[in-house]
């Protein structure tokens, strides 16, 4: 990946540098090889989880895909950026409203495209806001933003004097969730991988180290942003019109509920949002342990989770990420293939 | 065995087998799974109305040996989880009450949503879903599609149309006017509702002098109160929710809001409402309502003593119908046969605390869907379909 | 003109939910996702003392204030402390305390959730009329907002006109130089943490009067909170208090004027067009 190339930006035409990037990103050495194959093996396997369950297994097994695809969508914008973004639960919950209002008058599939145009529109807008705004301001701002977008909805409910748009009633099984999903994700993962190799990507790790030094690289960090922002975006506004069948009932509290984006977060930051498996190396501990104490401690459930965020905060200062780093530095070599497989946003 | 080659389902192997994926002995107590929000923003309703019938009931039928099965009485366990309000929680738990610890019976969720999000897997395992915290007007449809469900609740709409009924009538005996004014919290049961209403208003002949909604979590509704005030009404309809309702009617007070009719939708029918208002709280409408029966007056009595909480007037007593039902459908068949026991239930009509109950064509026929206080009782003052209703007051008492 | 005492009285109650995050994050630089449940457990102390003592609730700010700064202290040296030390850079110490936080929050729903059990808390309380200008105002109401002014005040002079205060306003702008003028930097931000707590447990007191609390709320104050200090500028108590009266009145505003339906929804537009023209917040300083 030259650094030299990074300033010339726009000025090919788009699809030729589009065309460049995804030749580039192709090849690919031995190493980014076997570790691609390794992910598209684990993919498979979980993939076949619905044959060994349809019960209880299969639903946690749909929480961490479903959760997986939305922390590395997250990570896409918030990782290489440093903007940490609380607005995951206004287009999740846009997306959920789209199906949940259309599904008696459009074909499903139609309905997930309109989510994803106006998840991504709407992203587009905001994006621009992140122009100006940073740190703790921009935070604060991205979760105004998602209680404001729930406001208006609870209203605009109100004024249209219906009570439609609540009752999703679609027969799908939870297999057809969890490869629905599952498929997002691996979309999600591609285009975060792709993007991390590309232009972009390398252009993304510098504005994240230092703004300035980028603009001075002639890098338009202000497309970058955008851009970057739309496609998280887009990616949890589609998540959420996949979801809102297997709700059945879809209400502005909970469809926009605060709380999930905290989730995405803390997930993706126990994870280790600099990698590309960081964030899901966040979902998949994360989850068991919440099922573990939702389990075993019905009636402290809320409690022991509080101690169990302690104890991770204190523990794993770095992510999981960081864990691993530290165990394989201590292992030295003998750990080469998984280093390999966890560099995979292009030899960082 | 499930294979342990990969790090994740490894992980959930474990967790699984911790959480018991044994057989159970034989002779066990009857397992009754049970999920509800202990945290979250309905857990307030939940700990009143929900959690504790289950722990009463268990009581009670284990005083008296337990559940008489053909091969002799079995106690209930209860295995209870918490759901945090979240949708995706309800639907895990569930799941994991039906695959994992693999209960006899599962009670109903808390919320419309959260049933309709579980229905589905109450299907799947033949367990009946007897779901009283749900209000829809989509039931039609609902039990069409799961042939085990159950709705022991009232429509939304039979609560808009009872309410209208009570102030046409006062109106229609000249006791109030004409103009009404309608909010309403702007979260799903409180739109429902509104939206449910607004065209019967109509209908009935009243003008609506004031319609307004309001975010959920609103801290200051004077604004609101004084607007409605400001147009003159002759009642006052709020489709409003806990923390709203006890607002409200301090708000009206200290506005001087002084309408003859006021209605306050959820969480009139709370004891604490009538506890914090004292005699403010006295001939106060809202959804819900009972008969004053003994059956009745035992049950609120029992309810607090072996469970400490207050029983509310709307809820509370139908959670202890339906598990009466329950009881005798089990009890009926003689055996945890769950599709023996939805045939049962679709059998005959019950004996319960609120009197008969008839499920046999999944939707209860008629509900109590407005009461009034009066004396320390939150009596049935209108609904569809009953006789036995007390004559609505007018609120002169401000 | 009644919407201006309303909607000044509905910014006293925001102030009262603000004041303890500002201390917190403002000089502590510490974002306690945990103050909602802060408040709450001050709303709860005094819901119990007036149950069962039946004396004026306010009494219970007597021991209320004081064993709230106790504990927040000691929420400070035992779980922040290690974060803030081991924190190579202010970002990081944001993240750690945002997830650390984040666990407090949910140890303190357990824990209210355990002792005072979930249900709705409600009591009565000066809920009778007092009429300005001939429009009734509840007197719980602007006994809050009384409350909400003397804390105000006497914060702002307490950090404007003591030493004390002067070290924590110092902190506050930056902590490293601060320092360098030998001021004890660990104990001031644990200072502003502990009193933030208690002005947090101190305002849930207030409140109890007139809003219906239970166990789970917290998260709605902290929600708004979080807002009101960031719409002020971080840096200065001005910032958050001006903030809140804003925002009251705003609502008030939308909510006579225009549809009450959108008060929330106006609030959210106000605080995002606020940051977009002034993305430092209205009395917030550029960070270097």
């Amino acid at each position: 990946m030259s650094s030299v190339e990074a300033g010339q930006d726009a000025k090919p035409s788009t699809v030729t540098q589009i065309i460049r990037d995804l030749r580039e990103a192709a090849v690919l050495t031995g190493a980014e090889r076997r570790g691609l194959t390794a992910a598209a093996v684990v993919t498979a396997a979980w993939a076949c989880l619905p044959f060994i369950s349809d019960g209880y297994l299969l639903s946690l097994g749909i929480s961490i895909t479903i959760f997986a695809g939305l922390a590395t969508s997250w990570t896409l914008f918030s990782g290489p950026t440093n903007y940490i973004s609380l607005a995951t639960a206004a287009f999740f919950g846009i997306g959920m409203y789209i199906v949940a209002g259309g599904v008696n008058l459009l074909p499903y599939p139609v309905l997930i495209l309109i989510a994803a145009i106006a998840g991504g529109l709407f992203a587009a807008l905001i994006g621009l806001a992140t122009l100006r705004i940073a740190g703790v301001y921009f935070v604060i701002f991205s979760l105004g933003l998602a209680e404001l977008v729930r406001q208006v909805v609870s209203w605009g409910q109100h004024v249209m004097g219906t009570s439609s748009g609540l009752y999703v009633l679609i027969d799908r099984s939870d297999s057809a969730f969890f490869w629905q999903l599952l498929v997002l994700t691996i979309v999600v993962y591609l285009v975060s991988w792709w993007i991390g190799r590309s232009r972009l990507g390398f252009a993304l790790r510098i504005i994240g180290n230092d703004e300035v030094v980028a603009v001075h690289c002639g890098i338009n960090t202000a497309r970058a942003k955008v851009v970057l922002f739309v496609i998280s975006s887009t990616f949890a506004a589609i998540a959420g019109a996949l979801v809102a069948p297997r709700w059945s009932y879809v209400e502005p509290t909970l469809a926009f509920s605060p709380f999930l984006s905290f989730q995405v977060v803390i997930m993706s930051l126990l994870g280790g949002v600099h990698r590309l498996w960081g964030p899901l190396l966040g979902v998949i501990p994360f989850t068991i342990l919440w099922e573990f104490i939702s389990a075993k401690f019905p009636s402290q459930t809320t409690l022991l989770l509080g101690v169990a965020f302690l104890l991770i905060v204190y523990f794993i200062p770095h992510g999981v990420i960081g864990l691993i780093e530290d165990l394989m530095k201590r292992r030295g070599g003998l750990l080469n293939s998984l280093r390999a497989m966890l560099k995979k946003d292009g030899g960082k | 065995m499930q294979r342990r080659t990969l790090l994740t389902l490894a992980a959930a192997g474990v967790v699984a087998g911790s959480l018991g994926l044994g057989a159970a002995h034989a002779a066990d107590p009857i397992k009754i799974g049970v999920v509800g929000p202990k945290t979250g923003p309905l857990a307030g309703g939940a700990t009143i109305t929900h959690f504790p019938n289950f722990k009463l009931w268990q009581k009670l039928v284990n005083d008296r040996g337990g559940l008489k099965l053909k091969e002799g009485q079995r106690k209930i366990e209860l295995i209870e989880y918490d759901d945090r309000t979240s949708p995706p929680e309800t639907i895990k738990a569930v799941e994991r009450l039906a695959t994992v610890d693999k209960v006899d019976f599962i009670m109903p969720a808390y919320g419309t949503g959260f049933n309709l999000a579980v229905a589905p897997i109450f299907a799947k395992h033949d367990y009946p879903l007897l779901a009283q915290a749900f209000v829809t007007d989509q039931g039609d449809e609902l039990i069409k599609r799961y042939p085990n469900l159950f709705v022991v609740q009232g429509k939304t709409q039979w609560f808009a149309r009872d309410a209208i009924a009570v102030l046409k009538k006062l109106r229609d005996e000249k006791k109030i006017g004409n103009k009404i004014a309608v909010v309403n919290v702007a979260d799903a049961f409180g739109i429902e509702l509104a939206n449910t209403a607004r065209p019967m208003f109509k209908e009935a002949g009243f003008d609506i002098v004031y319609d307004k909604s309001y975010p959920l979590g609103t801290q200051d509704l004077s604004p609101i109160v004084k607007g409605a005030k400001a147009a003159n009404p002759d009642a006052f309809v709020a489709w409003s929710y806990p923390p709203d309702t006890f607002a409200l009617l301090e708000q009206a007070k200290i506005e001087g809001l002084n309408v003859k009719a006021y209605y306050s939708a959820v969480a009139t029918a709370f004891q604490s409402f009538a506890g914090k208002f004292g005699p403010l709280a006295e001939n106060v409408l809202g959804a819900g309502g009972y008969e004053d029966t003994p059956a009745i007056r035992d049950y609120m009595k029992i309810h607090k003593e072996v469970t400490g909480v207050d029983a509310d007037y709307w809820g509370s007593a139908m959670y202890g119908s339906l598990l009466q039902v329950l009881e005798q459908s089990i009890e009926g068949v003689g055996s945890l046969d769950r599709k023996a026991v939805t045939a049962y239930i679709k059998s005959k009509t019950f004996k319960t605390v609120v009197g008969e109950m008839d499920l046999r064509k999944q939707q209860m026929t008629n509900a109590w869907t407005v009461g009034q206080w009066q004396n320390g009782f939150f009596h049935a003052v209108g609904a569809e379909g009953f006789t036995k209703l007390k004559p609505v007051n007018l609120k002169t008492n401000w | 003109m009644d919407i201006i005492i309303t909607g000044l009285l509905l910014g006293g109650t925001y102030a009262l939910m603000a004041m303890g995050l500002q201390l917190q994050y403002g000089v502590a630089r510490i974002m306690n996702l945990a103050n909602g449940e802060i408040l709450v457990a001050g709303a709860f102390g005094t819901f119990w003392f007036y149950s069962a003592t039946k004396f004026s609730p306010l009494y219970s700010l007597i021991f209320l204030i004081p064993l709230a700064f106790v504990a927040n202290w000691a929420i400070y040296d035992v779980l922040i402390r290690p974060l803030v030390r081991r924190a190579k850079s202010q970002g990081q110490l944001e993240v750690d305390s945002i997830l650390a936080t984040f666990g407090i929050s949910f140890i303190f729903v357990g824990g209210l959730l355990a002792v005072f059990g979930g249900e709705y808390l409600s009591y009565s309380y000066l809920a009778r009329p007092i009429f300005i200008l001939g429009e009734p105002y509840g007197l719980n109401r602007i006994a809050a907002f009384i409350g909400a002014i003397v804390l105000c005040a006497s914060l702002y002079i307490w950090l404007h006109k003591t030493r004390a205060g002067l070290a924590l306003r110092a902190v506050a702008v930056n902590p490293s130089a601060a320092g360098l003028v030998s001021i004890n930097v660990p104990r001031a931000s644990a200072l502003a943490f502990a009193l933030g707590g208690a002005v947090a447990a101190a305002g849930g007191s207030l409140l109890s009067m007139f809003l219906t609390f239970d166990a789970s709320l917290g998260v709605v104050f902290t929600l708004k909170a979080l807002v009101i200090v960031i719409m002020g500028g971080v840096s200065d108590i001005r910032g958050a208090i001006i903030a809140s009266f804003i925002l009251g009145l705003a609502e008030t505003t939308v909510a006579t004027l225009v549809d009450p339906g959108l008060t929330l929804a106006a609030a959210y537009v106000l605080f995002l067009a606020i940051l977009l023209i002034k993305p430092e917040g209205l009395l917030g300083r550029r960070s270097s």
